[in-house]
């Protein structure tokens, strides 16, 4: 047993080290997918592609200031905000115009993917272009080094996670929001806002998904192609953990996060990808509300 | 129940989707498809020369978008280059030369079908240009298929392997089996015996795990490991736990828009105590040396097939190259510091156009009928001078594999420099033929 511990310890602790940075990205990521269908009962396929549009928007802004701790900082301000305009937008002249019909956004929201990845690559160009970490430090554990800025991400992403959540519980915006993903007629009655929820929502949505590009990017390359694979994750995070629950959303992000991490370094990365997989497949069959259902946050 | 019929119905009318509206928007969208095309490229020929009657054709399939973008556009670069110095001295038999560029998208299905409508509808004489060995698998059996003559930019071994048909050729650029034969001695004699080989999980990733196997049999060493990564993976710590202790050399080739990750996470994995580097440049085409997060590189070998910083020993021809693609002496571009070349391979599409040219003039090929004179006159090239048109370096050339074979350079890094330490001779990377292609009909 200790002989398992001391061959495989340091490997286990890599694995759980690079599952929670995993898990807490995409944990951020999923949220605003999971937000959005809970609250306007509606898919965005584009939601990759708002993460793409942080992670690139913080290119610029890195490549404007030519200061990574600048660049990083202006990012974080000017890209949620950017991608939620787009959000906000899209809402306004094609989610509402085809009245959020389920089949309707699920096109809309295809043909916009492509709008956004083309206008993208005509703009940013085709190859992917780096961005300097804000602060780039590296900590030497007794077996491996691990990059400083990664548990940085997973710090920040966990506060955002934690405001997010204070944002639904505490706020006013919050309490519309859960009223109009309980039963938006009687939201109605009771002067909630509805259309202008929709649109707050579906830019946190975005907003989020930005935010979660930006503190990436540092780590991978930004590339317009990158939105692809968040998408799928995503996707699969918010089947498993519950469309519409928060707390669904983060505990499978956790449980996908964590798994492919110790998968990967024990296994195949290609075999951890097939396991998650092979996982929404046995929640959709076995519990198809997901592992928490239809709840309210 | 009723009530959902019924909103259903209300949307529906509500929408006021007409055939009428559908019909309109598609135009409207087809129209602004088109306009945008347009717009994008509205360049896609360049006529060089004046008088561009009776121009000879060249088809470019270009990796402009996907994982090899970044060879696309180098690629791209260095042909338009080399096709403007080329007419300014007369073209191809006093014919001009007008290069035809498409993208492949750096996907294998896409590769087949530009080279049919480049063949097809644009009918030009020649293809060339692919890089991505998985891109040539897929795209040269149709030219074969279409009997047009296609030059491949690759590296990898497939020419030469004679998996292919005898309507393809590799003439100006060397393959991965000659790379290795030619360096790996120098690797496993003087950095270490135990290897680990990092390499891309596809075609040209599995030549070089072929080859650096077949070369550790061969002086003594042993490959203690073998890690394919997908070429579109974006985070390689886990891989790098595979890495087994007693490794004395870690021998990485990447590709993809992940390779500087790829060589950063490497750094923050090992730290100060790593095994010794020797990496082929391919894991760092396009990236800055000293960019930070890769000051662990120093110290470390590289690969390259043409040396990216300049040299005072560079040839005059070398240094003409360098400046007619506008690349400065530290390998970057000249009108943007931060955009750095390709250098070890697209000097592949420059030596390739003056090659087809060489074969047109000798073998007085006017049009299509004459591609079997064509192609063997080719078969009859033993080499090319070191000059202008071959900035590199000599070359041998086979007419049985269609492959050329020349030399290798074994770079050190520096202060954040590459300079190279070891230059191999062009018999050192041969090999005994295994194929013949002059056997085939055509």
């Amino acid at each position: 047993m200790s002989s398992w511990i001391n061959e495989n310890g340091p490997l286990l602790f890599l694995a759980l080290l690079d599952g929670t940075v995993t898990a807490f990205v995409l944990a951020l990521i999923a949220l605003g997918l999971s937000l959005v269908f809970g609250v306007m009962r509606i898919v965005n396929i584009a939601h990759g592609e708002f993460f793409m549009l942080g992670a690139v928007f913080s290119w610029f802004a890195f490549d404007l200031t030519n200061d990574p701790l600048w660049g990083f900082l202006l990012a974080l301000v000017i890209a949620p905000a950017l991608v939620g305009g787009i959000a906000v937008f899209t809402d306004r002249f094609i989610l509402r115009k085809v009245k959020y019909h389920p089949e309707s956004t699920i096109v809309a929201t295809i043909g916009l993917l492509y709008v956004i990845q083309s206008v993208t690559l005509m703009v940013f160009g085709p190859e992917a272009r780096a961005v300097e970490a804000p602060l780039y430090f590296r900590i030497q554990f007794p077996w491996f080094g691990y990059s400083g800025y990664k548990l940085i991400v997973a710090g920040m992403s966990a506060l955002c996670l934690l405001g997010v959540w204070l944002l639904m519980i505490r706020s006013k915006l919050g309490l519309y929001m859960r009223a109009t993903q309980q039963d938006i007629e009687i939201a109605k009655t009771y002067g909630v806002p509805t259309q202008k929820i929709y649109a707050a929502v579906f830019a946190l949505g975005g907003g989020l998904a930005a935010l979660a590009g930006v503190l990436v990017v540092p780590i991978r390359q930004a590339d317009h192609l990158m939105g692809l694979e968040p998408l799928l994750l995503s996707f699969i995070v918010v089947i498993i953990g519950g469309l519409g629950s928060i707390r669904g959303t983060i505990v499978a992000a956790f449980i996908i996060g964590i798994s492919d991490g110790i998968i990967s370094v024990f296994y195949e990365p290609t075999l951890a990808k097939m396991l998650a997989t092979l996982f929404v497949a046995m929640v959709l069959v076995l519990k198809p509300s997901g592992l928490y259902g239809e709840e309210v946050a | 129940m009723v009530k959902k019929d019924v909103e259903k119905i209300d949307q529906a009318s509500e929408l006021n989707l007409t055939r009428r509206n559908v019909l309109g928007a598609g135009a409207l969208v087809a129209g602004a498809g088109i306009l945008g095309s347009q717009m994008i490229d509205p360049i896609a020929r360049t006529a060089h020369a004046a008088g561009s009657d009776n121009p000879i054709k060249i088809g470019f399939q270009a990796h402009r978008t996907g994982i090899g973008a970044l060879y696309g556009r180098w690629y791209e670069r260095t042909t338009n280059a080399a096709a403007k110095y080329i007419n300014s001295i007369g073209g191809i038999a006093g014919r001009p030369l007008e290069i035809i560029t498409e993208d492949d998208g750096t996907d294998p299905k896409r590769g087949a079908d530009v080279v049919e409508k480049l063949a097809t509808q644009h009918k030009v004489d020649f293809v060339f240009g692919t890089l991505f060995s998985h891109v040539v698998m897929g795209s040269a059996p149709r030219a074969g298929e279409l009997k047009i003559p296609y030059f491949v930019v690759s590296e990898g071994y497939h020419v030469a392997s004679g998996a292919l048909n005898r309507y393809v050729f590799q003439p100006c650029i060397t393959d991965v089996r000659a790379q290795i034969s030619a360096v790996s001695g120098w690797m496993f004699n003087n950095l270490g015996k135990n290897v680990t080989l990092i390499y891309p999980d596809y075609a040209f990733g599995y030549n070089h795990r072929d080859y650096a196997s077949a070369a550790a049999e061969k002086h003594g060493g042993k490959i203690v490991a073998k890690i394919a990564i997908p070429p579109s993976e974006s985070s390689f710590t886990r891989y790098f736990v595979k890495i087994p202790k007693n490794t004395d050399v870690i021998y990485h080739v990447m590709v993809g828009p992940g390779v500087l990750t790829f060589v950063r996470e490497l750094g923050e994995h090992f730290g100060p105590n790593h095994p010794q580097l020797f990496g082929f440049i391919d894991s760092l085409e396009g990236v800055n040396i000293s960019s930070p997060g890769l000051d662990f590189l120093d110290s470390s070998y590289f690969w390259e097939a043409m040396p990216r910083y300049a040299d005072a020993s560079d040839s005059a021809g070398s240094r003409f190259y360098r400046n007619a693609v506008g690349v400065d002496n530290s390998g970057a571009s000249k009108s943007d510091s931060k955009d750095i070349a390709a250098y070890s391979h697209m000097f592949g599409c420059w030596e390739t156009l003056f090659t087809i040219k060489e074969a047109v003039e000798q073998s007085g090929y006017k049009s299509k009928k004459d591609y079997s004179t064509l192609i063997e006159t080719m078969e009859g090239f033993t080499g090319f001078n070191e000059g202008i048109a071959h900035p590199q370096g000599a070359k041998a050339f086979s007419g049985k594999t269609h492959q050329c074979y020349g030399q290798q350079f074994v770079s050190k890094v520096s202060n954040g420099k590459l300079n190279v330490i070891h230059k191999t001779s062009i018999a050192d990377g041969m090999y005994e033929p295994e194929t013949d292609y002059t056997k085939q009909s055509l």
